[in-house]
């Protein structure tokens, strides 16, 4: 079963990878069509390489080499390993959706309680509904590079959740993502609609039960937020080190909006969040913070294009990376202002905080400006550990890992901080921690 | 017993040489006070005693409790009771002191095979030393020294060698950047800390200091030696003389 490396697509039959999942793939035949079409799409590309600039960094072919097959469907050994993982990974207090090897696990998530405040519906439910001639639209996106096609293609369940307007979330949505699998692929698509007035903090975390590894993700993120809403979108990439983790997402924030986006990365030796956020109203205001924990031999990349479609919106993105060892962070930033997009504030910051001398950070902010009255910029810090302030805490006593780890916590607590809700915060913490204790 | 021997001590920093082998013993329960010139060395050596990078020690050597302390690590010497309130303490943003606080004093604990403070005796302790030095409760809550203005760094370090109760406490400069009431309550605050065990080296520039933390030994330094020593007297002679007597014998 090796797909790896499709090139020219032409005349082939569908590979093994596609052919031999496809009767497991949800949808309706007009669904089913829409995915071999996004299979051709993925055939022709292949996997992203460093010739395409946008994978410049990131080369999947010479990372990863070969797409896993498809993981088997959870059986109750499987169940049993992520209900474990899921007790260890949920945050307190909030409602879980729960998606084991790609498949929605409706006895592990808190299907009851979420009821009452929003609908959930699972992709497959939505892909085999034979009434709804749209349902190929749910695995339809504006970008379609690669990976996102082959996510089109194979994506084997997700949640459409969609929160009626007005509603106030009295407890964060955890949507975990729980790999047991070993050697298999993990194909996940999500939307997400938010109604107008909204206020509501949705959580996605990706973790390994147990000591599964070696599996791939390969998740997207359609997530809508209407006007008056008040939205914390926070990522959790914690999977096994020697996962792969591609995902990609695409937000559309209408006006008025204020949308808190935290990514953090703590696991994976491959990953990339690719992030597509339009504003499609005015007045509205996105925060994005990314902190890349990375070690080993890790690759961490975070790529956001920020879309200032309309005028009067306001974008902030701090970007910081942690990178021991040999491991690779990656950063790219690009704002774009359309031409009606006046009074736009858009700016980017990274810093990368190198703990050896074979770490690395790449870096490569974009702007676009097609309107004349907007304030943007871009900033970058790089740097190892302030040499003055590790003595100081040595000479109080604490031993060089310890002295280290107060201040890597004290760089990345400036993103964390921003993460309003008190349970969540102390359970970013609580990563970050376990991160660096992992640290040799 | 002799708690702290330096011997010869030569010490060079970027292929010069400051420290041109200097001497100083110090026994428990003393109190010595080094003063000299600007430049003369006295941070430097309170440097290397602490273990701070960047000084190559080329000759001479270090004694603490019969141990040689220049093979040790800062945080080893912390915890076997190497205290140096800085001149210039750092201030590191996002590290709260209570955490920094706690942090140090539970680390130096598991060195030395004690048990870690429980949460409440450690609040405890703070309160207690923080009210006697006249810290406010809602400094501690923000990050190590940051915002302090200077004489609420010195105070901070004075709390510190309170908290850890080290056996050696090198003061350098504590003086420097405080008020009179200030001087008063941080000189009160070391003076509690004067015991029959602990030994304080305490470097200042002004006899004042010395009126409130009374030395039993005054050394003069100049140009990387000691060239002088003598009893608390000594101090006040350089207040009427000043060091130019010194620059030549040095
Ligand atoms: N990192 C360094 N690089 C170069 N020279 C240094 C360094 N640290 C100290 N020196 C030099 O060593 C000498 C002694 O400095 P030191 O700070 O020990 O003096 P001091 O006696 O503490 O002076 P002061 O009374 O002004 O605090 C000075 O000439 C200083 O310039
Ligand atoms: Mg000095």
């Amino acid at each position: 079963m090796n797909v790896a490396v499709a090139k020219t697509g032409n005349g082939r039959a569908v590979s093994d990878l596609f052919a031999s999942a496809e009767g497991r793939l949800p949808g309706s035949p007009s669904v089913i069509a829409v995915r071999r079409e996004a299979f051709e799409t993925y055939e022709r590309l292949g996997l992203p390489h460093r010739r395409i600039e946008e994978w410049k960094y990131t080369d999947l072919r010479a990372l990863v080499g070969e797409v896993l097959p498809l993981a088997a469907n959870p059986d109750a050994v499987a169940l049993k390993r992520a209900a474990e993982a899921v007790k260890a990974h949920a945050i307190a207090g909030a409602r879980k959706l729960v998606l084991v090897d790609g498949v929605f696990a409706a006895d592990l998530s808190d299907l009851k309680a979420l009821a009452a405040e929003v609908s959930v519906k699972t992709l497959r439910e939505v892909l085999t509904n034979e009434a709804n001639p749209a349902a190929g639209d749910l695995l339809q996106t504006a970008s379609t590079d690669a990976v996102i096609s082959l996510n089109a293609a194979m994506a084997t369940d997700g949640v459409v959740v969609s929160v009626a307007d007005g509603t106030h979330l009295s407890a964060p949505i955890q949507v975990i993502h729980v790999a047991t699998a070993a050697g298999a692929s993990a194909f996940t698509r999500s939307h997400l609609r938010i109604g107008t007035g909204v206020r509501a903090t949705v959580v996605e975390s990706f973790v390994a039960a147990g000591k599964a590894g070696g599996y791939q993700v390969n998740d997207a993120v359609i997530l809508w937020v209407g006007d008056d809403a008040d939205i914390a979108h926070i990522r959790l990439m914690d999977d096994a080190p020697d996962a792969v983790n591609v995902t990609s997402q695409f937000v559309t924030v209408g006006a008025n909006t204020k949308l808190n986006f935290f990514n953090m990365t703590t696991g994976a030796a491959v990953s990339r969040l690719q992030g597509f956020i339009t504003f499609s109203g005015e007045g509205s205001e996105l925060s994005a913070n990314g902190v890349n924990l990375l070690q080993k031999t890790e690759h961490g990349d975070t790529t956001l294009v920020v879309d200032h479609a309309v005028p009067n919106c306001v974008s902030r993105e701090v970007f910081r990376a942690v990178i021991d060892d040999r491991a690779h962070s990656v950063f790219q930033g690009r704002i774009i202002v359309r031409p009606d997009a006046q009074k736009t504030d858009g700016k980017m910051m990274t810093r990368a905080l190198l703990l050896s001398d074979e770490a690395e950070a790449d870096n490569k902010p974009e702007l676009e400006i097609f309107a004349d009255d907007v304030s943007c910029g871009h900033g970058a810090t790089a740097g190892a550990l302030d040499d003055s302030l590790l003595f100081y805490l040595k000479a109080r006593g604490l031993p060089e890992k310890q002295a280290q780890a107060l201040l890597i916590q004290a760089f990345v607590g400036e993103a964390i901080e921003q993460i309003a809700d008190d349970g969540l915060r102390e359970h970013v913490i609580g990563i970050a921690e376990r991160w660096l204790e992992r640290r040799s | 017993m002799a708690l702290l021997e330096v011997k010869d001590l030569k010490v060079r920093v970027e292929e010069r040489e400051i420290l041109h082998g200097l001497t100083l013993t110090v026994n428990e329960g003393e109190v010595h006070a080094i003063m000299g010139p600007n430049g003369s060395g006295k941070s430097t050596l309170s440097h290397v005693i602490a273990g701070k990078p960047g000084y190559e020690v080329t000759d001479g050597q270090i004694l603490f409790k019969g141990e040689d302390l220049l093979e040790m690590d800062p945080d080893e010497r912390a915890a076997k009771g190497v205290f140096l309130a800085f001149q210039y303490p750092v201030e590191i943003p996002g590290v709260a002191t209570m955490t920094f606080l706690r942090t140090a004093l539970n680390a130096q604990r598991k060195a030395r095979g004690e048990s870690e403070y429980s949460t409440p005796d450690f609040l405890k302790k703070v309160r207690e030393v923080s009210k006697s030095l006249n810290i406010p409760q809602d400094m501690l809550k923000r990050g190590v020294n940051v915002g302090f203005s200077g004489g609420e760094k010195k105070r901070n370090e004075v709390l510190q060698m309170a908290l850890f109760e080290p056996s050696l406490c090198i003061l350098d400069e504590m003086d420097s950047g405080l008020d009179i009431d200030a001087l008063r309550i941080a000189a009160d605050g070391v003076n509690a800390l004067r015991s029959p065990g602990r030994a304080m080296v305490v470097i200042t520039h002004y006899q004042r200091l010395l009126n409130y933390i009374v030395p039993d030994f005054v050394h003069v330094m100049s140009k990387g030696r000691v060239v002088k020593s003598g009893g608390k007297d000594l101090a006040l002679e350089l207040e009427a003389s000043g060091y130019a007597q010194f620059e030549d014998a040095a």
